[in-house]
């Protein structure tokens, strides 16, 4: 208890004060570097304006003394308690070279279980569209592809040089990267619902990619299919696979199994994870936009369906090795230590 | 189910606890009214700006002005909330802020993740999904807020009462025993004050009946923390006596505030050497 109040603030003021320029400085500096000295006083005026708010509680009066103590505490506590690993500085160049493939390669699990629910669900449209071809009117989310393929194969070859986006590319591109990121992140977001959204999600996708290529499988057009996806397709579903992947990564920090750690900690471990896989989708999805828009709806006779078919077979070459062995050596870590962000408090 | 609580406590392990007072849903949804409204603000202004892209190509306007919208739509609160630490405008005006729910500094991944969360959080409409979460939820966290580690919570302009006007210059029994005044002030609870001092403030909004019966059980409380020699509560009314008592609670305070000083370079000194020690 304090006896005389009056000069215990008078005593304690300096030292609040001092702490809060200390804490002005450090909040507004990306980096730390920190003299032994400096850490030593830090620490110090934060433990003697703790001890201060301890005393103060007692007092009735003191509303005000002690809301500014507790923002005081509550600013040096962030600061003295994180033990996130604080990137000294973000590199564009680390992050593409080393961090986002690692990242992905991590959770390499939830990436095939999300491959596997649309291979699921393509499988599942292919029998649909076996049983009873009617269901194509249901199922195709555009109507240029209801019609009969053969036909249309025949229609767009006979464009020439007018693609069925022409004069509208830019735009038409920049609507299918807002759509695709849209459904990226809806499939991430939905792994709150414990991943039941998210596997939706991926299966409906996987039956308008079975039907669709059964579809034309089925009139003769496999070239011309492949020709048509491939370049674009090849970017485009991974990255959907992707974010897939990150609902996955989120439904099974939210549930759990066989983890010790509280539901806190669990979604610390994943929250980087979760931020690295999304921009690697975003990125990869204004690739496959821009792809599709100006170079996927040009057909045979302006472009011979061998250059488009060997273009989409390097793109998902690249992305391959590019997600299987850029940034490996020695520093891959663990899923254990991944985001280095255990709760302990270092005090 | 949790209980419920509207504030967030931090035990810190030096044992000293500080607490946040919690933002419920409907304040927040109100901030957010205020974002899509500069959201909506920035889209028109995109849509100026593909206006005048128009005269040269009326595809590219329109892809501009499609991006555009769609990256205010998503990066309007990362962006803010990031470098405003945990407030976007609507939040700024509401007093609102994100927080780390550990009181730990938030990081860029939590703003991303609870502000890509909306998806799931807005649907069906109206965010009915991070609305019923949110009162659900012991910490009042919307589903982008449990998955990011975060909470909303208020930060109220604090002002001191104005006692002086309260009080004006009555004679208070209470002043002749400073000893007794001491233990008062030491076993009243700061909530307990500040009930006094607002059913003081609208003591003319009552009816008298509910005014006799509501100051005299403040009264009989303050009594019986610390009892006042019989001199000091003769004829004195209830209401004059949690007077008497806000007064010998808030009336040394006002005095120390004004004469609390600036740190003289003396004191600032010898606190370095303390640290040396």
């Amino acid at each position: 208890m304090v006896v005389d109040l009056e000069k215990f603030v008078v005593q304690e003021r300096p030292f609040w004060e001092k702490l809060e320029r200390l804490l002005s400085r450090v909040e507004n500096q990306r980096r730390r570097d920190w003299k032994l000295d400096e850490l030593k006083e830090f620490h110090y005026l934060y433990e003697r304006a703790s001890a201060g708010l301890a005393r103060i509680t007692t007092f009735s009066a003191e509303r005000e003394l002690r809301a500014y103590l507790e923002l005081l505490i509550a600013r040096a506590y962030a600061e003295i308690h994180e033990t996130r690993k604080k990137p000294v500085r973000f590199s564009l160049i680390q992050f593409f070279a080393r961090t986002l493939p690692q990242t992905f390669r991590r959770r390499l699990g939830a990436f095939s279980l999300s491959a596997g629910m649309v291979f699921l669900g393509a499988i599942f449209g292919a029998v649909l569209l076996v049983i009873d071809p009617q269901v194509k009117e249901i199922i195709m989310p555009f109507s240029h592809l209801v019609g009969d393929p053969s036909e249309r194969v025949a229609q767009e070859e006979a464009m020439g040089r007018n693609s069925p986006v022409s004069g509208f590319q830019s735009s038409f591109a920049a609507q299918l990267m807002q759509n695709n990121i849209r459904v990226s992140i809806l499939a991430m977001a939905l792994g709150m619902t414990f991943g039941v959204g998210t596997l939706i999600v991926l299966f409906y996708n996987g039956i308008i990619l079975g039907s669709v290529a059964l579809d034309y499988v089925a009139a003769g057009e496999t070239t011309f299919l492949l020709a048509w996806l491939l370049p674009h397709g090849a970017v485009e579903i991974p990255a959907i696979l992707i974010g897939g992947q990150a609902g996955l990564v989120l439904a099974r920090a939210l549930i759990g199994w066989g983890d010790r750690d509280s539901l806190q900690q669990r979604m610390r471990k994943v929250g980087k994870d979760l931020m690295t896989l999304m921009v690697a989708v975003a990125v990869m999805l204004i690739w496959a936009g821009v792809i599709e828009s100006f170079f996927s709806q040009y057909h045979e006779p302006v472009l011979p369906y061998g250059v488009k078919i060997t273009f989409g077979v390097v793109e998902l070459a690249a992305l391959t090795f590019y997600l299987a062995r850029v940034g490996r050596g020695g520093q891959e870590r663990p899923i254990e230590s991944s985001a280095g962000d255990q709760e302990q408090s270092t005090s | 189910m949790n209980p419920r609580t509207n504030t967030l406590k931090v035990r810190t392990p030096e044992g000293v606890v500080f607490s946040t007072r919690l933002a419920g849903p409907l304040p927040r949804f109100l901030a957010w009214g205020i974002d899509v409204f500069c959201i909506v603000a920035v889209t028109r202004i995109a849509s100026l700006l593909a206006a005048i892209l128009g005269f040269l190509s009326v595809d590219i306007a329109n892809a501009v002005f499609v991006l555009m919208s769609f990256i205010a739509s998503i990066g309007y609160a990362i962006l803010l909330e990031w470098f405003w630490r945990g407030q976007t405008l609507g939040k700024r005006i509401l007093r609102l802020r994100v927080v780390d729910i550990g009181g730990l500094r938030l990081q860029f991944s939590q703003v991303v993740i609870r502000n890509l969360l909306r998806f799931v959080d807005s649907m069906p409409l109206f965010y009915v999904v991070g609305g019923v979460t949110c009162l659900l939820n012991r910490h009042a966290q919307r589903l982008g807020d449990i998955a990011a580690n975060t909470v909303v919570v208020r930060v109220p302009h604090i002002e001191a009462p104005d006692v002086d006007q309260l009080i004006s210059g009555k004679f208070n029994s209470l002043k002749q025993y400073p000893h007794l005044e001491a233990r008062l002030r030491q076993r009243v609870a700061p909530d307990e004050a500040d009930l006094a001092v607002r059913a003081l403030l609208r003591r003319e909004q009552f009816d008298p009946l509910e005014r006799a019966s509501l100051f005299e059980e403040l009264a009989d409380h303050f009594r019986s923390l610390v009892e006042f020699p019989v001199e000091a509560s003769e004829g004195v009314t209830d209401e004059q006596y949690v007077r008497n008592v806000v007064d010998s609670l808030y009336r040394k305070r006002t005095n120390q505030t004004k004469v609390t000083p600036e740190p003289s370079t003396t004191e600032i000194k010898s606190s370095e050497q303390l640290v040396e020690k």
